[in-house]
């Protein structure tokens, strides 16, 4: 098959691979004619995991573990979507009010510690020392060095997530905890005090971090319109509009702000999503059915949430998202990279949220558990992952194994969203000039803003080979594949 | 004088990130590691071509061909070379893929896949060409050291490379090595 696009033969062709400081890998090519003029801008995701093939022919209470360890970023957020749809497919309704507790203080747990990473240990380098710095010093290393007092605060706000999923789920990453109809452990008195011992300064330093966000975004004019456009919008809220994480229905707004959708029944989501398959990448490109491909595509994650959602119900938060809204001139803030902005308010929902959940009597019940009801052929989980909305769908037979999966993970749904900004930022910044490695950086700098996820596969240099060998470290030859030209792999 | 720091340089194959995860919850020391390392390729770096290092941390397995070119160049790069986490180790999760054909794969998620409009394979030159199997990373190069876990703990790391760094052998406390 053709390649979409094919490019003129002038051209020349730039790479960055791998795209870094991002979770997984990505790479991103750029065509240049012979005026600098860039041609074609793409980020292109080269893995593939085969995830809905292998998981077939397993038995659906093994899912929820098993979905968890094709990511080691926000395994939780995995295993929580996944225990949803085993809930329904052995037929629970309601959890008891720990287990509901316990599974919601996890997941604030999750998204704290992958937003502080994200912005802190990432993101950050970019901001305090500039888009085109030295890329020697352009990291966690450097950060701790230049600025210790905040790469610090970063470390320890992306602790306190790790310890909460510890203490609920025995491990840092890949930790157990929820079974079909409720979880398989109680918090101890003695485990919620000693959560609860420091977060008078977590919640100091969760507003330290909206501060410093706000600060970056509104003093820097010039990040407002970088890589930024008005697109649509993708998220869960709860049944009031709020600001919602674990459970709700979904709403869609239009880039205009108007609603599109609102408590959408997510196990409809096939009458609301389509997916396009592109030749250049192993990830799909998601839109809405209804509006199609060309116009349909839209952006999930907390710049999605913060402008979906009416409230958030907690009151430092809100003052925070209140504040936000209003750069947005009444409609939805575009701003790419009000992402981290955005990210910051949800990273301080999840401290108040937690030391809420931590001072409630319920979350040291040891009633975790409800009983089985009707085993049904289907379950559906949805949650908002702390970059946007995962959806996790099983089918199952009647031995309970599963024999078809879809999952829509939520970088899937930026998939669009991060070409977009791709091609701005190259038009914009990049278009007739010498290209430099601060230049490129400014592409990774967009692409970051959304917190891509792209565990698994990694890239070579130069040329990609249409025969590759494998060889025993005693020479002798393990395997031969080639690619023929018809794309056919022998 | 300062004493030159040694060099790490980490990479991820086919695996979940985790193990790097796992790297980072070491939290606070870090900050002391880092008096003693700088890190070259990396994920958190904006290296993107290993150079001379002391120490290579591989983490997942080999499933395409340009992990076996980064793998190889980590080789090349590495004094010390050592497989991270279960995938490394034995092709962990991704490895299930094994006991199906690949095109049986690729044709299940992108032309069968619920409401996939445009169902056709990806195969665009700039894709790296998909090996049959997961192979665990000692099946292509050769290994120092194997630190197993999915993913070996934060703790496991430290007495892995305390010693490495004053060239020592490492001796991990059994109770530190798990293999879940």
């Amino acid at each position: 098959m053709e390649p979409d696009n094919p490019a003129p033969s002038t051209t020349r062709r730039i790479a960055i691979d791998p795209v870094t400081r991002v979770e997984g890998h990505g790479k991103i090519t750029l065509l240049i004619d012979d005026d600098q003029h860039i041609v074609e801008a793409r980020f292109h995701i080269v893995e593939f995991r085969g995830f809905e093939k292998f998981i077939q022919g397993r038995p659906y209470w093994e899912v929820p573990f098993f979905v968890q360890r094709l990511c080691g970023i926000c395994p939780v957020s995995h295993q929580l979507a996944a225990a949803k749809a085993v809930d329904q497919i052995a037929g629970i309704g309601q959890l008891t009010p720990t287990a509901t507790k316990l599974r919601r203080l996890l997941h604030f747990g999750q998204i704290l510690q992958s937003h502080a990473l994200h912005f802190f240990h990432l993101s950050s380098p970019d901001f305090l020392f500039g888009f085109g710095s030295d890329p020697r010093q352009r990291n966690i290393a450097g950060v701790l060095e230049q600025y210790p007092e905040i790469a610090l605060k970063g470390v320890k706000l992306r602790k306190f997530g790790q310890q909460i999923i510890e203490a609920i789920t025995g491990k840092r990453v890949h930790g157990t905890g929820t079974v079909p109809g409720g979880m398989n452990k109680a918090l101890t008195a003695a485990e919620r005090d000693a959560l609860l011992a420091g977060i008078g300064d977590i919640l100091q330093w969760s507003q330290d971090a909206v501060a410093l966000n706000e600060h970056i975004h509104t003093a820097h004019p010039e990040h407002r319109d970088f890589g930024t456009f008005p697109s649509h919008y993708l998220s869960l809220t709860g049944s009031g509009g709020e600001l919602e994480f674990y459970h709700g229905g979904l709403r869609a707004r239009a880039a205009d702000g108007s609603t599109l959708h609102d408590q959408f029944d997510y196990c409809d989501y096939q009458r609301l999503l389509s997916e396009e398959v592109r030749s250049w990448s192993y990830l799909k490109f998601p839109y809405f059915s209804s509006l199609g491909t060309e116009r349909g595509w839209y952006r999930v994650g907390p710049l999605a949430r913060i402008n979906n959602c009416d409230a958030i119900p907690t009151p430092l938060a809100e003052a925070a998202r209140q504040r936000f809204k209003a750069t947005g001139n009444g409609g939805p803030v575009h701003d790419t990279l009000a992402y981290h902005w955005a990210r910051m308010i949800e990273l301080l929902h999840c401290t108040e949220s937690i030391h809420n959940l931590l001072t409630d009597t319920d979350i040291t019940g040891t009633d975790l558990l409800t009983s089985k009801g009707e085993h049904q052929p289907q379950g559906i989980g949805v949650i908002e992952a702390p970059r946007g909305t995962l959806f996790h769908h099983y089918h199952v037979n009647d031995d309970g194994l599963v024999t078809q999966a879809n999952l829509i993970v939520s970088t899937t749904s930026n998939n669009q969203a991060m070409n977009e900004s791709v091609r701005a930022v190259a038009n914009r910044y990049l278009d007739g000039q010498e290209i430099t490695e601060a230049l490129l950086n400014h592409l990774e700098v967009a692409v970051r803003a959304y917190d891509p996820c792209l565990s698994c596969a990694t890239h070579a240099l130069g040329k990609m080979p249409l025969q590759v060998t494998l060889q025993h470290t005693g020479g002798s030859v393990i395997h031969q594949l080639t690619k023929k030209t018809d794309g056919v792999i022998q | 004088m300062t004493k030159p720091k040694f060099k790490i340089a980490t990479t991820s194959l086919a695996g979940c990130f985790g193990c790097h995860m796992s790297f980072l919850d070491m939290d606070e020391r870090l900050a002391g590691l880092l008096e003693q390392v700088e890190f070259d390729r990396s994920p958190l770096t904006d290296i993107k071509h290993c150079g001379p290092c002391d120490i290579g941390l591989i983490e997942g397995g080999v499933c395409n061909a340009e992990n076996v070119h980064v793998l190889r160049e980590f080789r090349a790069s590495c004094k010390i070379l050592v497989a991270v986490g279960a995938c490394a180790i034995n092709g962990g999760v991704p490895a299930m893929r094994n006991y199906f054909d690949l095109q049986d794969c690729l044709e299940e998620v992108y032309l069968r896949g619920a409401n996939v409009t445009h169902p056709r394979i990806p195969d665009d030159p700039e894709l790296p060409l998909l090996l049959d199997k997961v192979y665990p990373v000692s099946e292509i190069v050769a290994i120092d050291y194997f630190l197993p876990g999915c993913p070996p703990s934060a703790d496991a790391f430290l007495q892995l490379l305390q010693p490495l760094l004053a060239g020592q052998q490492p001796d991990i406390a059994s109770t530190r090595l798990h293999y879940d």
